[in-house]
């Protein structure tokens, strides 16, 4: 069964199609990665897959449940990473991700784990909004991945990191994890090499799915044009 | 919309909204108005030649006639406008949306009018334009201040779902609160004071009759004025789609999107603007699966 | 280095087919963790309670000199204590969703797999927190600025009044910011929303109040008002605990 199975999902916001049409199949364990200029709709994607949006039209079947019907069943199978680190400023990096453990009903073990593996336990008890961008993203990396999901979903993961903690994170949301990915990306060819599958997005449309095996750097450089 | 998500483009149930959705509106209009017209040209004449003059108040109680059935119209208005949106939570189907917000936006229009014609009522009967001790038209007051905000709130949201699943959340929270507050004020306001403004219950068969036929003129003239409100936006969302669809085929680069069409975008209002049939344009071209 | 060395480690145990299977919480647990991060939230910034509590007393003294009294009683009492009680509450309100709107907090309760109206009950609660508080203050400070007549033997009235009076607030009032946070004139629209909705509070609250404030023997607050207040309170209670939901989603 695959993991995700997209058909002619649409999602407009008032008048404009932010998504049009746009179908794919991605079988589990494997690594889907999305380009598409600004605007693409690569993050509303996203979205309607973690359940925060619903569908319009069409049909979305992520982890085999139906959206938006059966979104209940999904959502703690899911990890999002998007923009937003969705942690409260004022909160330590600790207390949010404790907070959101007991969202999950995940133990305090694992927070102390998680935090642990991104290098921030020394840091954790500070608010957040003290911390670098880097330091926040890794923590948001920590939140995304507690609750062990099925799923990663990850908007530019490795946006503010730098190369060190792109290795830190790389285990929990690497290729490495074993589990099903979403990305978003920016970067053709570091983008590429992770890839089992390509979309291409331009104004909410499909302009390429293939398997990465398939796709040219060139390709993906067109898209931006 | 929301029901694609089950049933695939081109199913019976889209085919018959797009049947539908053309002439839903428009129907029954002109003979509508007739009636309309008619029914309150024979309460008019009821009023100023049929019914008794009152022994108190003279003349100026003949304002009963228009002031109270515009009030029982504004609040069953409020009340259907919270049913309405009670249907568009239900259902996702925005037209019930466009139909509860031109009930609330015809019934605060009627409630201005009641406030007026209670307020002129108030000082032709007492000497003041205000009177705290009428429990009904202090009610009708704060519940006039209350839908009030309805259009700023809309005005203030702007992603139109979003808009729309607002909106509704308030007009059942009010429409639930019209009666509630009624309670309360009558139960605070002393009972000192006459109820003349209210009661019907003990009016002479005259007097009644007129009051009847008012009401209905009144219902009509609602319900009338709503079907022409309801159809003029219908038609603008129509030829909004049937524009963007023009755009479209003349090859504009629908990159642009948002700002590619400011220079044609309508000053923006509270009014909902959406409607199954601007999804209609992808039917129309035939594209599949939209 | 330990975070390397714990990295293998996580990377198979995602990978292990046995996978302890994680029971999201319950309405109660859910409802017990929002509230703890609410009261946490609002300790670190003190953001409302410190400003609603101020308005209040500052509120008194303006009393003092608008209506040129000395000590009030009655339903004059009762009216200023309300009124005064209700702006404060206003003020709470707006800031009730604000911190979760600006920093994606809806998102990531959005993303748990737990039952959606415990937002509404732990934002509620905590705003009956922020109300109690208040009236910690308040109320001593209305006794000791205006107030004419002694609270002594009215005070257990007063408490009913007021927790029934709360309930309504926090409820309309949970509604009330939910619906504004995401307009553009927030402060201002929940203000206008609010007010009328709760005229009925203020009614039953002043007049279940206005005895309790009397020259004359303080008896205990008429049942009617209290009824009142109770039917409101249940009615809006189920209303806005049902129709929440929909202002989350999208």
């Amino acid at each position: 069964m695959p993991a995700l199975l997209l058909e002619g999902l649409a999602r407009h916001f008032g008048e404009r199609e932010a998504l049009s049409d746009v179908s794919l199949s991605l079988a589990e364990g494997q690594t889907l990665v999305v380009f598409g200029p600004n605007g693409a709709g690569k993050s509303t994607l996203l979205r309607v897959l973690a359940t925060l949006l619903r569908p319009h039209e069409g049909h979305v079947r992520v982890l085999g449940s139906a959206l938006p019907q059966e979104a209940w069943a999904v959502r703690g199978r899911i990890g999002l990473l998007g923009h937003e680190p969705l942690l409260y400023r004022q909160l330590s990096a600790r207390e949010n991700l404790r907070f959101h453990a007991r969202l999950h009903g995940v133990g305090e073990a694992r927070v102390e784990e998680l935090l642990e593996a991104v290098a921030m336990a020394g840091r954790a008890s500070e608010p957040v909004r003290t911390l670098s961008r880097g330091m926040v993203q890794r923590v948001a990396v920590a939140r995304a991945v507690l609750h062990d999901p099925e799923l990663l979903l990850l908007d530019e993961p490795y946006a503010n990191l730098d190369p060190a903690a792109v290795e830190l994170v790389r285990p929990l949301i690497g290729a490495a994890c074993g589990h099903t990915r979403v990305i978003c990306s920016h970067d053709p060819s570091g983008g590429l090499a992770e890839a089992d599958m390509v979309l291409g997005l331009r104004d909410g449309r499909v302009s390429l799915v293939a398997g990465a095996g398939d796709v040219e750097s060139d390709a993906i450089a067109e898209l931006y044009r | 919309m929301e029901s694609s998500s089950r049933h695939p483009a081109g199913s019976s149930d889209t085919k018959h909204r797009r049947g539908g959705a053309l002439d839903s509106y428009g129907k029954g209009l002109p003979a509508l108005s007739i009636a309309t017209v008619v029914v309150i040209t024979i309460a008019l004449a009821l009023v100023f030649f049929y019914a008794p003059l009152e022994a108190e108040q003279g003349f100026l109680q003949k304002i009963f006639y228009v002031h109270v059935p515009l009030a029982i119209i504004a609040l069953c208005g409020f009340v259907i406008g919270g049913v309405f949106a009670a249907l568009h939570l239900r259902t996702r189907d925005s037209r019930w949306d466009m139909r509860s917000y031109v009930a609330i936006h015809m019934s605060l229009i009627f409630g201005v009018g009641a406030l007026i014609t209670g307020s002129i009522w108030a000082k032709g009967s007492w000497g003041h334009w205000w009177v705290w001790s009428e429990p009904t038209l202090v009610s009708f007051l704060i519940v006039f201040l209350l839908y009030a905000t309805y259009q700023p709130l809309r005005f203030a949201i702007e992603d139109p779902e979003s808009q729309a699943r607002y909106a509704s959340v308030f007009a059942i929270t009010a429409g639930a609160f019209v009666p509630l507050n009624f309670i309360a004020v009558r139960l605070s306001t002393a009972y000192l004071h006459p109820r003349v403004l209210g009661s019907t219950s003990n009016l002479p068969p005259r007097m009644a009759f007129t009051f009847l036929v008012s009401l209905l003129g009144m219902s009509l003239l609602f319900v009338t004025l709503c079907k022409f409100e309801l159809t003029a936006k219908h038609v603008r969302a129509q030829l909004r789609a049937l524009r963007r669809l023009t755009d479209a085929r003349a090859g504009a680069h629908s990159s642009a999107g948002w700002a590619g069409e400011a220079p044609r975008r309508r000053p923006r209002s509270a009014a909902p603007t959406q409607l199954p049939a601007t999804r209609m344009s992808a039917h129309i071209t035939g594209r599949p699966g939209s | 280095m330990s975070a390397r060395a714990e990295a293998p480690a996580l990377g198979e145990r995602a990978e292990q087919p046995a996978r302890t299977p994680v029971r999201p919480p319950g309405l109660a647990a859910t409802v017990n963790a929002l509230l703890r991060k609410e009261l946490l939230v609002e300790l670190r910034t003190l953001e409302s309670v410190p400003g609603m509590s101020l308005f209040a007393v500052t509120t008194f003294v303006v009393f003092h000199f608008a209506l040129n009294r000395n000590s009030v009683e009655g339903d004059l009492a009762a009216g200023i204590l309300w009124v005064t009680l209700l702006f404060a509450a206003i003020l709470g309100v707006n800031r009730l969703f604000v911190a979760d709107a600006e920093e994606g907090g809806f998102d990531g309760f959005l993303l748990a797999p737990v039952d959606r109206s415990a937002m509404f009950l732990a934002k509620a609660l905590a705003l009956l927190a922020y109300l109690a508080v208040l009236e910690l203050v308040a109320v001593p400070a209305f006794a000791l600025l205006l107030l004419g007549p002694s609270l002594g033997q009215s005070l257990p009235g007063l408490l009913a009044v007021l927790a029934l009076g709360d309930l309504g607030v926090a409820v309309i009032g949970t509604l009330v910011a939910a619906l504004a946070v995401r307009t553009r004139a927030r402060d201002l629209l929940g203000a206008l929303l609010a007010l009328p909705l709760l005229v009925p509070v203020v009614i039953g609250g002043a007049r279940a109040t206005a005895p309790l404030f009397s020259l004359t023997h303080a008896t205990g607050p008429p049942g009617r008002w209290l009824l009142t207040l109770g039917l409101y309170d249940l009615v809006f209670g189920l209303i806005a605990f049902a129709l929440f939901d929909f202002l989350l989603e999208d």
